[in-house]
C-alpha cells in the first residue's frame, strides 16, 4: 500500500516538475512562481454522450486567484466542479486524464471524495445556506468531521465569520435562521461555512451572479483578503471581475482551454484571436 | 430499527466527541481545525461501515413492498387453487347460483359479479357527472379564492371513513328512499350505490381537475379570442384536450367502487340472488368476503377457499382497472 | 361581422350562447356544492343522533349489551394500540423506501419496477389486505387476531400512501442544499441525515399523519381478520385481542335493526372517530404551515 503510494507519488512529482519547467519556459512570468496546487493533465469529460471537457491541461498556483472565464456552456463550471468531484453528482459522467492535487490523482476512484472536499471548499452560484441558524450553518462542516467540543466550535464560528468579514453583522444573532440574512450576507456566510473546516483551496462557481453590485464588491474585496491564506479558483461570467481580482485567467471555449496566462497578459495582449474576440465582447 | 441505528451512530459520535474534548485542552490558543479533522478521520471507521451498510439496509426496506405484492399473490393463488380443485373453474365463473352454506353447496360467482357491477354502475352514475361538473367548475369557472375554500372541503368528503358512509346509507338514505319508493327493501343495492357515488365524487373531481388545469392556457385563449364562451371553450377545447385524463379518473373511480366494502356490506345485505333488480338486496364480492371470513369458516373447507377465489377475481378486476388508468393517463401525458 | 350571417340572427344567437354559459355555470356550481350538501346532511344527522349519547361514561365505559351502559373505552384503547404498531412500522419502512428510491436507487428498470409495484399496491382493495393479514399474520405466523396482527395489516395497507408522500417530500428538498453539504466533504448518509431529512421532515410528518388517519378509519381488513366486538378485556399489549372504533361502529350499525338504540351508539362512536380524525388532520395542517421552509 505504502510503496504503491510512494511510487505513484514519485511519478506525480516528476510530472509536476516537468510541467513546472514547461510553465517557466512558455510564459515569461514576472510574477513569482509559487507552488502548484492543482495540476490537470489531458482531462477529458463526458456527460453520457456529450464531450464537455476536451484535453484540458492547466496548472493552478497556490495562494493565487485563478479566474476561469468563457461563454455559457463552455465547460468552465464543469471544470471547477471536477476539481472537487462534485461533477459526479450528475449520473453518467466519465473522465479520462489526471488531476493532481498535492501530488495525488483525485480522479482515482480510491481517492476519497469526502477527504478531497474537506480540503477543497466550494461556494456556489446561488447562496445556499442550510435552513438552520447561522451558528449551525458554520459548525456543520466541523461537526460532520467529528468535532463536538462546544468551546472549539464557538471559536471556529467566530474565526470563520471574521474570516469572511461578516462577524460584526451577525455576532448578535448567531442563533437566528440564516434565511433572515440578505443575499450578499448569505453568500458571505456560505464562504464562512467553507472556511470553517480550514480548507486549502476555495472553489467559487460564479459566486456573485445572484448578487447586487454592492454585495458583489464586498465579495470581491473578501476574495482579495482570502488569497493570502487560500488558493482560490473562481468561475465568472463577468470579465471585469476576472480582470479586477485574479492573478491568472483561463479562457474556456467549447470545452477547451483556449488560453491560460497571467490576467494582465490575457486582457492586454492575448495571443489567441478568439480570446481577443471574447474579451472585446464580439461574442459570448 | 432505523431509529435504533441512528441512536447508535449518535452515541458513537458522542464517544468520539468526549475523546476530542480531552485532546482539546492541550491544544490551547491556536486552533488548527484541519489537523483536528485529520485526527478524527482515523476514528471514522465505524461511520464508514454505517455508510456502506445504509444503502443495503434501505434496499431491504424497499423490498418489503415487493414482498407485500408477492404475499398477496401467493396467498390468493395458493388458496384459490385449492378451491378450484374442489369446484371446477368453469362452474365457478359461469354459475348463477351461490349457495355456500346449503347441504349441496353451489359456488357460482355471477351473483357477486352482478352485485358488484350494479353497485359500481349506480355509483358512477352519481360520481361521473357530478365529479366532472365539479372539476369543470373548479378548473374553469371558480376564482382562486373560491377554489381555495371548496377544494379542501371536497377533500374532507374523501377523508371520511367508509364505515361512516355505510352507517349513513343504512340508517338514513335507505329509509329516505323507502319513503318515496316503498318497494325498496330494507337492504338494497340502490342506496349503497348512491352513497358510494358521493364518496367517489372528490376523487373524480380532483383527478379530472388536474387533467384540465394541465391543458395549456394558450389553447383556452385561442378559443376565447374567437369569441367563444367559457362553456364552449370547456366542451370544445378543454375537455377534448384533457379527455384521457378524465377517462383515467373515471376508471380509477370504477376501481375504487369495485373494491369498496363497508358501505355495501352494511346497506346491501347478504342476499345472493342473481338479479338486476336494484330495489333488492345483492351481495358484492367484497361483502361476500366479509360475510364468509367473519362467519369463521373453518380453514380447509370449500367455503373457506371460496373466499380466496372471490378475492382473486376482485384483485384481478381492480388490477386491470388500475393498469388501464395508468395506460390511459400516460398516453395523455405524451400529448403536450 | 361575418358576412354570410344576418346581424340580428347573430346577435340572438350570441345572447343564447351567453345565457347558456351562465346557466351551466350555475349548474356546475351546484354540482360542486352537492357533495358538500351531502356532507352537511351526514354530519348533522350523525351529530343529532349521537351527540346526546356522548358523556364520560360512554367514553370510559366498557362494552355492554345494555345500550344505556355501553362504553367505547375498549375500542378507543384498541385503536390507540394498533396505532402504536402502525406508526413506527410505516415510518421506518416508508421513509426508508422513499430514501432508497429517491437518493440511492439508480434510475432504471429496477427502480421503476418498485415504483410501479407501489402504485399498484395503492390500488389494491383494502379487503384484500385483510386476507393477506388473515393468512400470513393471524394463521401462518399464528399470532391470532391480536393488536400486532391488526397493526401490521393496516401498516402494509397505508404504506404506499406514506412512501409516495415521503418521496415527494424528499424530492422537494432543493438540490443546492445537499450540494452545499457534499461540498463540505460530507458523505452521502451524513448529507441525508443532517440536511435532506430535516428539511423534508415536516412534509413527511404531514404525509404520515394522513396515512395514519386512513388506517384509523379502515374497517374492512379488520372484519376479515375476525376482530370481535364482544365483551373482551381491555388490550394491554401487542399480543392481546382487541376491537377498534370502526369495528364498534360496524357491529352497532348491523345490530341496530335488533336494538334501535344501537344506531345512536354507532352515531356517537362516529362522532368520536370523526373528532379524532379532525384533530389529526388539524395537526397535519398545522405542521405543514408552521414548518414549511422557505428556500
Amino acid at each position: 500500500m505504502s510503496t504503491l503510494a510512494n511510487s505513484k507519488m514519485s511519478v506525480q512529482l516528476q510530472s509536476k516538475e516537468s510541467t513546472a519547467n514547461e510553465q517557466m519556459e512558455t510564459s515569461n512570468s514576472n510574477v513569482e512562481t509559487s507552488g502548484i496546487v492543482y495540476d490537470t493533465k489531458d482531462l477529458n469529460l463526458w456527460y453520457s454522450e456529450t464531450h464537455a471537457l476536451k484535453d484540458i491541461n492547466l496548472s493552478i498556483h497556490e495562494k493565487e486567484v485563478t479566474a476561469i472565464i468563457g461563454p455559457s456552456g463552455c465547460g468552465k463550471s464543469t471544470y471547477i466542479k471536477t476539481l472537487n468531484r462534485m461533477v459526479e453528482l450528475v449520473p453518467g459522467v466519465q473522465t479520462t486524464g489526471t488531476i493532481s492535487y498535492k501530488n495525488k490523482n483525485i480522479l482515482d476512484k480510491s481517492f476519497k471524495v469526502e477527504d478531497l472536499r474537506t480540503q477543497v471548499g466550494m461556494v456556489f452560484q446561488k447562496p445556499n445556506p442550510f435552513p438552520k441558524s447561522i451558528y449551525e450553518n458554520i459548525v456543520y462542516g466541523p461537526k460532520i468531521h467529528g468535532i463536538r467540543n462546544k468551546k472549539v466550535l464557538d471559536e471556529i464560528v467566530e474565526t470563520s465569520l471574521r474570516g469572511a468579514y461578516i462577524w460584526d453583522e451577525v455576532k448578535d444573532r448567531l442563533n437566528e435562521n440564516a434565511y433572515g440574512l440578505s443575499g450578499g450576507q448569505q453568500q458571505r456566510l456560505c464562504i464562512a461555512r467553507a472556511l470553517a473546516v480550514q480548507p486549502d483551496v476555495i472553489l467559487m462557481d460564479e459566486p456573485t451572479s445572484a448578487l447586487d453590485p454592492k454585495s458583489t464588491l464586498k465579495i470581491e474585496e473578501l476574495v482579495q483578503e482570502l488569497k493570502k491564506d487560500y488558493s482560490i479558483i473562481i468561475v465568472t461570467h463577468n470579465m471585469q471581475q476576472a480582470a479586477r481580482i485574479s492573478d491568472r485567467t483561463a479562457f474556456f471555449l467549447n470545452g477547451e482551454v483556449v488560453e491560460y496566462d497571467e490576467t494582465d497578459t490575457i486582457f492586454t495582449n492575448p495571443s489567441d484571436s478568439r480570446t481577443e474576440d471574447y474579451i472585446s465582447g464580439r461574442f459570448g | 430499527m432505523y431509529a435504533l441505528i441512528l441512536c447508535w451512530v449518535q452515541m458513537l459520535e458522542g464517544v468520539t466527541g468526549e475523546m476530542q474534548k480531552n485532546s482539546e485542552v492541550r491544544h490551547g490558543e491556536s486552533l488548527n481545525v484541519s489537523e483536528m479533522i485529520a485526527q478524527n478521520k482515523n476514528k471514522k471507521s465505524i461511520s464508514n461501515l454505517v455508510e456502506k451498510l445504509i444503502p443495503t439496509f434501505l434496499f431491504l426496506l424497499a423490498l418489503i413492498t415487493v414482498l407485500t405484492t408477492l404475499g398477496i399473490l401467493y396467498t390468493l393463488l395458493s388458496q384459490a387453487i385449492e378451491f378450484f380443485k374442489q369446484v371446477p373453474i368453469w362452474e365457478f365463473f359461469t354459475g348463477t347460483v351461490l349457495k355456500p352454506l346449503s347441504q349441496n353447496p353451489e359456488f357460482g360467482i355471477l351473483p357477486l359479479i352482478s352485485g358488484t357491477l350494479i353497485s359500481t354502475f349506480i355509483a358512477m352514475l352519481v360520481a361521473g357527472p357530478i365529479g366532472l361538473m365539479s372539476a369543470v367548475y373548479l378548473s374553469e369557472y371558480a376564482s382562486d379564492n373560491v377554489r381555495r375554500v371548496l377544494k379542501p372541503m371536497l377533500e374532507i368528503l374523501a377523508g371520511i371513513p367508509t364505515i361512516v358512509y355505510g352507517f349513513f346509507a343504512f340508517t338514513f338514505v335507505t329509509p329516505l328512499i323507502r319513503e318515496i319508493w316503498p318497494d325498496v327493501g330494507a337492504t338494497n343495492i340502490l342506496s349503497p350505490g348512491l352513497v358510494m357515488g358521493v364518496m367517489i365524487i372528490p376523487m373524480i373531481a380532483s383527478l379530472s381537475e388536474d387533467a384540465m388545469t394541465s391543458v395549456p392556457n394558450a389553447m383556452r385563449e385561442g378559443s376565447l379570442a374567437m369569441g367563444a364562451t367559457k362553456l364552449e371553450t370547456t366542451f370544445k377545447v378543454v375537455i377534448p384536450a384533457a379527455f384521457s385524463g378524465i377517462i383515467a379518473s373515471f376508471v380509477l373511480g370504477i376501481s375504487r367502487a369495485i373494491g369498496e366494502t363497508m358501505i355495501v356490506t352494511i346497506a346491501s345485505g347478504s342476499s345472493k340472488n342473481f338479479t338486476f333488480d336494484i330495489t333488492q338486496s345483492m351481495q358484492t364480492m367484497t361483502a361476500y368476503i366479509v360475510e364468509v371470513s367473519g362467519g369463521e369458516a373453518p380453514a380447509g373447507s370449500t367455503i373457506y377457499y371460496s373466499l380466496y377465489a372471490v378475492a382473486l377475481t376482485l384483485f384481478v378486476f381492480t388490477l386491470i382497472m388500475n393498469l388501464l388508468a395508468r395506460y390511459v393517463s400516460r398516453k395523455f401525458r405524451e400529448e403536450y | 361581422m361575418i358576412k354570410q350571417m344576418d346581424a340580428s340572427q347573430l346577435r340572438s344567437r350570441m345572447n343564447r350562447r351567453v345565457r347558456a354559459n351562465t346557466v351551466w355555470k350555475t349548474i356546475f356550481l351546484l354540482a360542486t356544492l352537492f357533495g358538500l350538501f351531502v356532507l352537511a346532511i351526514l354530519i348533522i344527522r350523525v351529530v343529532s343522533q349521537g351527540a346526546s349519547w356522548i358523556d364520560m361514561d360512554f367514553l370510559t365505559g366498557r362494552l355492554s349489551t345494555d345500550a344505556e351502559r355501553a362504553g367505547i373505552m375498549g375500542a378507543l384503547l384498541g385503536t390507540v394500540w394498533v396505532m402504536f404498531v402502525v406508526i413506527p412500522v410505516t415510518l421506518i419502512i416508508g421513509v426508508g423506501t422513499a430514501i432508497y428510491l429517491e437518493l440511492y436507487a439508480k434510475k432504471g428498470k429496477f427502480q421503476s419496477f418498485i415504483e410501479t409495484n407501489i402504485s399498484n399496491l395503492a390500488g389494491v382493495p383494502s379487503i384484500v389486505y385483510g386476507l393477506l393479514g388473515l393468512t400470513v399474520f393471524v394463521r401462518l405466523a399464528d399470532l391470532g387476531n391480536v393488536v400486532l396482527a391488526g397493526g401490521l395489516t393496516l401498516a402494509l395497507l397505508v404504506l404506499p400512501i406514506l412512501i409516495v408522500s415521503a418521496q415527494e417530500a424528499i424530492r422537494a428538498v432543493p438540490a443546492h442544499l445537499s450540494e452545499a453539504s457534499y461540498g463540505m466533504g460530507a458523505t452521502k448518509w451524513q448529507t441525508i441525515r443532517r440536511v435532506v431529512l430535516p428539511a423534508a421532515l415536516p412534509s413527511i410528518l404531514t404525509g404520515s399523519i394522513l396515512a395514519l388517519s386512513r388506517a384509523i378509519g379502515e374497517t374492512a381488513p379488520l372484519t376479515v381478520l375476525g376482530i370481535p366486538a364482544l365483551l373482551i378485556p381491555f388490550p394491554e399489549g401487542l399480543f392481546d385481542t382487541f376491537t377498534a372504533l370502526p369495528m364498534q361502529i360496524y357491529y352497532w350499525t348491523l345490530d341496530s335493526s335488533l336494538v334501535a338504540e344501537y344506531a345512536n351508539l354507532a352515531a356517537a362512536t362516529i362522532i368520536v372517530l370523526l373528532v379524532l380524525l379532525f384533530v389529526l388532520n388539524s395537526v397535519a395542517i398545522f405542521i405543514r404551515n408552521k414548518f414549511q421552509q422557505r428556500y
